[in-house]
């Protein structure tokens, strides 16, 4: 069924159509009508789930962990500040292999206070353990949030759904509501193999010690630090699993195919610009542009940041002669995130292109398409500058 | 009322934790924690935050306890026990109770949002506060239930210059139907609160106080008659406020109208207290027969 709706809506629909059973909820800017949303949806028996709105972030994905080792189906939602009140709570929910999804509709963090969108929120996240997915416009937002309940159980690792506030939060797009038995079909009940459970008591989370340690039958337990390489490897693993959900939910619904990266124009193209949420789809439009004054150059939008598909990214830019990342976001004292991510992943390939880095709609500044163009003109072309420093692009001062 | 009181004769002997825990030696938790197992039953799921009880509950992949048990952040608890209730609402599991294990650092000072939201919401768990009076498990440092004058190692020259905080009155203002006092001292009272508590829908909350040696600087052996001490000398009562009315308990209720033992008596047990001095002990026996007189005339039925 089409609806005209905002993002925030797609993605509770999502949740509904997930049959998600236990949802805590916290209000922050601008996630809150999805939660609202949700709580309509449980207030008139449309949505079976036990709402719990609790009295801060860090306790909604407490109730989280708490519900999903009890056995059941867990979601919440935040954004900005909330997403960093949880930062301990997100390393335990993966560190604990508990498969929550998570919508977090980015915004940029304080101090100084903003409600506007940029990713810092996500990517200070980055090494919490849990796979990060972004989404470019609605119809992403309510299909990703149904992929990411099958994924995050396979893989039993927490996962993000990341889209941009403001941008795909509140404003209003066509998108598709997959029915319900066919949603059923491709995300069936959650039907974990442990849970709390007084017929078969264990403890869990307790200390481990640096070394290996028997159990009581003689048989050898993992340390501490075996166990965070099994996250580390099952990571990696999640990359191929994502790439399965995406093929899977594409059989199915007949939507996807673009598990990692999202390319547009990107064949032929001696340039590529990268960007991740609604910024590679208003990339899009500057591309074709470009392309009529005769520039070869298309957009990658990057939808799996963590783990990171650094093969599928190396592939994807190998060859190439230049590409451009664009990120609302910054790691203080060096670069864009993602541009160092990606220079990474570039590193091995015989062919090496220049990569630039332009850091831009930082706590909602306007991306203005001029600064796009221009920012694309001076990095492509036989006279383009080697970058050595991220510029700050859109800046009035 | 608990008419039925619980005796050893009739205590479940059915033992949750394993003995050779990683208790301390004298450690009143491993007192309060094995009544408390006792009480709550096999049908029970714990939630427990970082706290003497984590180190006691064992290293993995040992445990000391029966029960399965949720390990969780130290600022989370109660909402961990939400969480478990909500999966165990969604699932239709309607015979099992949920139990939170916290200190009282965990309670009243880093957990008390979690625990007010959760109250506030009327999750149906137990929560049981175990208060040895500071952070034992990280070395003794000041809490918010550390009581007045006590050296600890972040109070080590002149004390603390604080009140303990009183944390059931706190929880009591919530307008939850049932809080409870208790001591390691006193594990049938404990037990038979607890057992009362089960028979309660909505959030109930006993904070137990619980002598701590290492921390406290007694010899590991009198545990239990510091802990009577505490109660005997009027400075922790034993009581129960169910539906908002409060009563004195078992050996705190028989103090009434008699002669309490001076709280020197207590203090002089223990080397935390060595701050004190004639006049600082002269003013907290004032405070506590002020208290004790209050206590007499509810007792007489005079407001």
């Amino acid at each position: 069924m089409h609806i005209i709706e905002s993002g925030n809506v797609a993605a509770a629909s999502g949740v509904q159509l997930s049959g998600a059973q236990v949802i805590a909820a916290y209000p922050i800017t601008p996630q809150t009508p999805l939660t609202e949303k949700l709580s309509e949806l449980v207030d008139a028996g449309e949505l079976n789930a036990q709402y719990i709105p609790v009295e801060s972030e860090h306790s909604a994905m407490s109730v989280c962990i708490a519900a999903s080792s009890a056995g059941t189906r867990a979601f919440t939602a935040t954004s900005a500040n909330g997403l960093l009140y949880m930062n301990e709570q997100l390393h335990w929910a993966a560190g604990a292999r508990l498969p929550i999804v998570m919508c977090v509709v980015n915004r940029g963090i304080g101090a100084p206070w903003t409600v506007w969108n940029d990713h810092q929120d996500a990517m200070s996240q980055r090494d919490t353990g849990w796979i990060q997915l972004f989404c470019c416009d609605h119809q992403q937002i309510i299909d990703t949030v149904i992929q990411a309940f099958r994924l995050a159980e396979t893989v039993r690792i927490p996962v993000m759904v990341c889209y941009d506030g403001y941008i795909l939060s509140h404003t209003y797009m066509p998108f598709d509501i997959p029915e319900s038995a066919a949603a059923g079909r491709f995300l069936p009940e959650f039907a974990p193999d442990w849970a709390l459970d007084p017929a078969c008591p264990a403890n869990l989370n307790t200390v481990t010690l640096p070394d290996i340690r028997p159990n009581v039958r003689g048989e050898t337990a993992p340390g501490y630090m075996e166990i965070r390489q099994n996250l580390h490897d099952d990571m990696r693993r999640a990359i191929d699993v994502v790439a399965d959900t995406d093929a899977e939910f594409a059989q199915v619904f007949g939507r996807g195919g673009n598990p990692f990266i999202e390319p547009y124009r990107c064949e032929d193209a001696e340039y590529v610009a990268v960007a991740m949420g609604s910024l590679s789809y208003q990339l899009r439009d500057v591309i074709d542009v470009l392309r009529q004054e005769g520039l070869a150059i298309g957009v990658a939008g990057l939808r799996l940041y963590r783990p990171f598909p650094n093969r599928a990214v190396a592939e994807a830019l190998s060859g190439k002669k230049g590409v451009i990342v664009f990120e609302k976001a910054v790691s203080y004292g060096y670069e864009g995130p993602l541009y160092a991510d990606i220079k990474a992943a570039l590193y091995d390939c015989a062919q090496r292109p220049a990569v630039h880095n332009y850091i831009l709609g930082l706590g909602g500044r306007e991306i203005k398409t001029d600064d796009l163009f221009d920012s694309l003109r001076t990095s492509c072309g036989a006279d383009a500058p080697e970058a050595r420093e991220p510029a700050f692009v859109g800046l009035k001062i | 009322m608990a008419t039925n009181k619980t005796t050893i004769l009739n205590l479940p002997e059915e033992e949750l934790v394993h003995p050779g825990n990683r208790a301390c030696a004298g450690c009143g938790l491993s007192i309060v924690y094995r009544t408390g197992l006792k009480a709550l039953g096999r049908e029970t799921i714990l939630v427990v935050p970082p706290s003497c009880l984590t180190v006691l509950q064992g290293l993995y992949p040992i445990a000391a306890t029966q029960l399965p048990c949720l390990n969780v952040t130290f600022a989370s608890t109660a909402a961990a026990a939400t969480g478990v209730l909500g999966a165990l609402r969604a699932r239709g599991k309607t015979d099992v109770q949920v139990a939170a294990w916290a200190g009282d650092g965990g309670t009243s000072d880093i957990g008390i949002q979690a625990l007010s939201g959760a109250c506030e919401r009327g999750e149906d768990f137990i929560f049981i506060c175990y208060d040895n009076e500071a952070y034992m498990n990280t070395g003794v440092q000041r809490s918010g239930t550390t009581p007045q004058h006590v050296l600890t190692t972040t109070t080590p020259i002149t004390g603390k210059h604080q009140q303990k905080k009183d944390m059931p009155a706190i929880m009591a203002a919530h307008g939850i139907d049932y809080v409870a006092t208790a001591s390691a001292a006193y594990p049938l009272d404990l037990y038979d609160k607890i057992i009362k508590a089960k028979t309660i829908s909505g959030p109930k909350y006993i904070h137990v106080h619980t002598p701590c040696p290492a921390g406290w600087g007694f010899s590991a052996r009198y545990t239990v008659k510091i802990g009577q001490l505490a109660v005997e000398t009027g400075l922790f009562d034993l009581y129960e406020q169910e539906n908002g009315n409060f009563r004195l308990t078992g050996a705190s209720q028989k103090l009434l109208g008699k002669k309490r033992k001076p709280v020197d008596e207590y203090f002089a047990t223990q080397t935390r207290f060595k701050g004190l001095d004639t006049e600082k002990t002269r003013a907290i026996q004032e405070e506590v027969d002020q208290k004790w007189a209050a206590h007499e005339k509810a007792a007489a039925g005079i407001c």
